[in-house]
């Protein structure tokens, strides 16, 4: 018995001990530190199982030793491998924001109770993807959503509550139609076991329960990553919740939610049985389109900054869907690559907007006038996510739009692509809302005085930003990475 | 196939339905909450009747007995009652301080609360 063996254990078991340890601590500081311990851990575990996957190809590690089918299975692959270091990494930076963001946010008395639900929220979305048993992904998705519903309780508006309640309700009916699907499919099958499933459905895709397993599961795991037009609890939630949670969220949560769609349609079902018998290409392809350009649309006319990028979430989460829509290992590639460019972009972009709060008291359009001309260098950084998320040359968002016009190319969809190019133009609009008060307007004569956000909040949010760049000039973590896990999606040999 | 040899299924469907009703329906935070109970609930009846064989005993083997039951899914909808209790409580307390922010656990007139132009008055609080 090795240490390194039970890597793929400790990846969960680390930071969800850690979560009732600081519960018990009831010390802000001690909780923090040991919060921060786990989740860093949590990351070096995370890149030291990517280490070995590009090695191996497949980490399977059997819990308690009860070997798969019967015992549940962690199954780290070269996809779940780049996912828990996406999460466990975007965790790693903005854990250390946070201590110093929710000083200004949430009373002093409850931080310990803040650090003990971050890490619940990061252990459960691991778990989700790390798992190879579909009973173990509800019961992880139910652990992160709850601690994601209380995290964004915690909001100073109050506006926060009723976000969170409506995220309750709509997260539940989500995972409740997941859980129908995993039923209906264990009731067909008699296993619960991903890659088992896998092999028992082949000879019955055609089965009506297998159908109906199919489409509680589409509409579950759309609810809870925000397809449009299930997106409505998205905007409030992110919008109104502390900024740390909303920056978290906004990278980790709906990307995991893609994970678990791409580990059903391509791992259990397979490609032929959702995109060759069904007609899910053309249909993920109109709920995607309309959610581009809707969700961009509605952006540009929000008054709340945080609002604006909630919405433009919606909207780059529809780019992602386009590319499973294609079902073509460069369209997977792009999806991929597009997880992991935007839930930088977007982290650094939130933790960004989190730093104006903490200077301007608030982010609505009318009080960031002149935000350019006092906070230089952090409007300078909400600029940089914003030209990303356009999809400018030189930022990581111009990789996977490159790859998404590729996968339509190679389909001979042309007419695709001037749709992409078109929606980003709406892109383009919803970032000038911005550039435009915050350079062209003086700022209001009471917060002339505001100065540059403090080190604690400006650090962490420049390392997303600097990876935004990164992956935007260097691509061979991500696009490598990504392109490895779409060929063994669709069990094309590389 | 007819319609009193799957009668569990009807009854789990017939559940659910109305509990997805329910939640649609009402504004009432706290009906809500209960319709999505209802919901959660009539997800055990699916995991649960295909478990219970007729005639079949525990799974212990022995040689008097031939059928037995699979008790797994009452394990797995075990874990699944736990999480349904946890969203209960979440969702109520979540309407308790709603309340007090409020003072109104109905829906509509909550928005209509929200649409109060004197946001960023209410963010500059400390």
């Amino acid at each position: 018995m090795n240490f390194a063996e039970h890597l793929p254990a400790l990846q969960i078991v680390v930071p969800l001990v850690s979560a009732p340890l600081a519960v018990l601590l009831r010390d802000r500081l001690a909780a923090f530190v040991l919060v921060l311990a786990a989740t860093w851990t949590a990351f070096a575990i995370s890149i030291l199982l990517w280490l070995q996957v590009g090695e191996s190809g497949l980490i399977s590690y059997a819990i308690g030793s009860w070997p798969p089918p019967w015992g549940i299975e962690y199954r780290v692959d070269a996809l779940s491998s780049l996912m828990l270091m996406l999460v466990a990494g975007i965790a790693s930076v903005v854990l250390p924001y946070s201590r110093a963001s929710i000083e200004r946010e949430i009373r002093q008395d409850k931080h310990y109770l803040f650090y003990a639900l971050f890490a619940l929220c990061l252990s459960g979305l691991l778990g989700i993807t790390i798992t190879g048993d579909a009973f173990n992904l509800f019961v992880f998705l139910e652990i992160s959503s709850l601690s994601s519903y209380a995290l964004i309780a915690l909001g100073k508006d109050r506006r926060s509550l009723v976000a969170a309640f409506q995220y309750l309700i709509m997260g539940t009916i989500g995972a409740t139609f997941i859980v129908i699907g995993i039923g209906l499919l264990y009731i067909k099958t008699g296993t619960l076991n991903l890659a088992d499933l896998s092999i028992r459905l082949q000879a019955m895709t055609s089965h009506r329960p297998v159908l109906a397993a199919l489409a509680f599961l589409t509409v579950g795991i759309s609810l809870k990553l925000a397809l449009f037009p299930l997106h409505q609890w998205l905007p409030n939630a992110y919008a109104y919740a502390p900024s740390a949670v909303s920056a978290f969220l906004a990278a980790t949560a709906t990307k995991v939610s893609v994970y678990a769609l791409l580990r059903f349609y391509f791992s259990v079902f397979g490609e032929t049985a959702i995109f060759q018998r069904l007609p899910m290409e053309d249909l993920m392809l109109v709920l995607a389109l309309a959610g581009m350009f809707v969700a961009s649309t509605v952006a540009i006319f929000q008054d709340n900054l945080k609002r604006l990028f909630a919405y433009s979430s919606v909207a780059q989460i529809s780019y992602v869907v386009l590319g499973i829509s294609f079902d073509s290992v460069t369209g997977l590639t792009a999806t991929i690559v597009h997880l992991v460019n935007h839930a930088v972009t977007k982290g650094g972009l939130f933790l960004l907007l989190g730093a104006v709060i903490a200077g301007m008291g608030g982010v609505t359009l009318a009080r960031v006038h002149g935000v350019g001309r006092v906070m230089p260098v952090t409007s300078f950084g909400i600029v940089l996510c914003g030209l990303s998320l356009i999809g400018v040359p030189g930022t990581a968002g111009f990789v996977s739009k490159w790859y998404l016009i590729l996968a339509a190319l190679e389909k001979g969809q042309w007419w695709l692509v001037f749709l992409i190019v078109l929606s980003s133009l709406l892109a383009v609009a919803y970032v000038w809302r911005f550039v435009e008060v915050a350079y062209f307007h003086a700022p209001r004569a009471d917060l002339a005085g505001v100065r540059e956000a403090p080190l604690a909040l400006a650090l962490p949010a420049w390392i997303l930003v600097a990876a935004t760049i990164w992956f935007g000039v260097d691509t061979s973590v991500t696009v490598g990475s990504a392109a490895t896990a779409a060929a063994q999606l669709l069990g094309v040999s590389r | 196939m007819n319609f009193f040899s799957h009668y569990d299924y009807w009854v789990m469907l017939f559940l659910a339905m109305s509990g997805l009703f329910i939640v649609i329906a009402r504004g009432n935070l706290i009906k809500k909450l209960v319709g999505l109970a209802i919901l959660q609930t009539s997800v055990y009846l699916l995991y649960l009747t295909p478990g219970k064989i007729v005639g079949a005993t525990a799974p212990i083997v022995d040689a008097s007995f031939t059928v037995y039951s699979n008790p797994l899914p009452q394990v797995l909808i075990l874990t699944a009652i736990v999480v349904g209790v946890a969203t209960l409580a979440l969702g109520l307390a979540l309407v308790v301080r709603i309340r007090e922010e409020y003072d109104s656990i109905e829906e509509d007139e909550i928005l209509r609360l929200d649409l109060d132009p004197a946001d960023d008055k209410r963010e500059a609080k400390p």
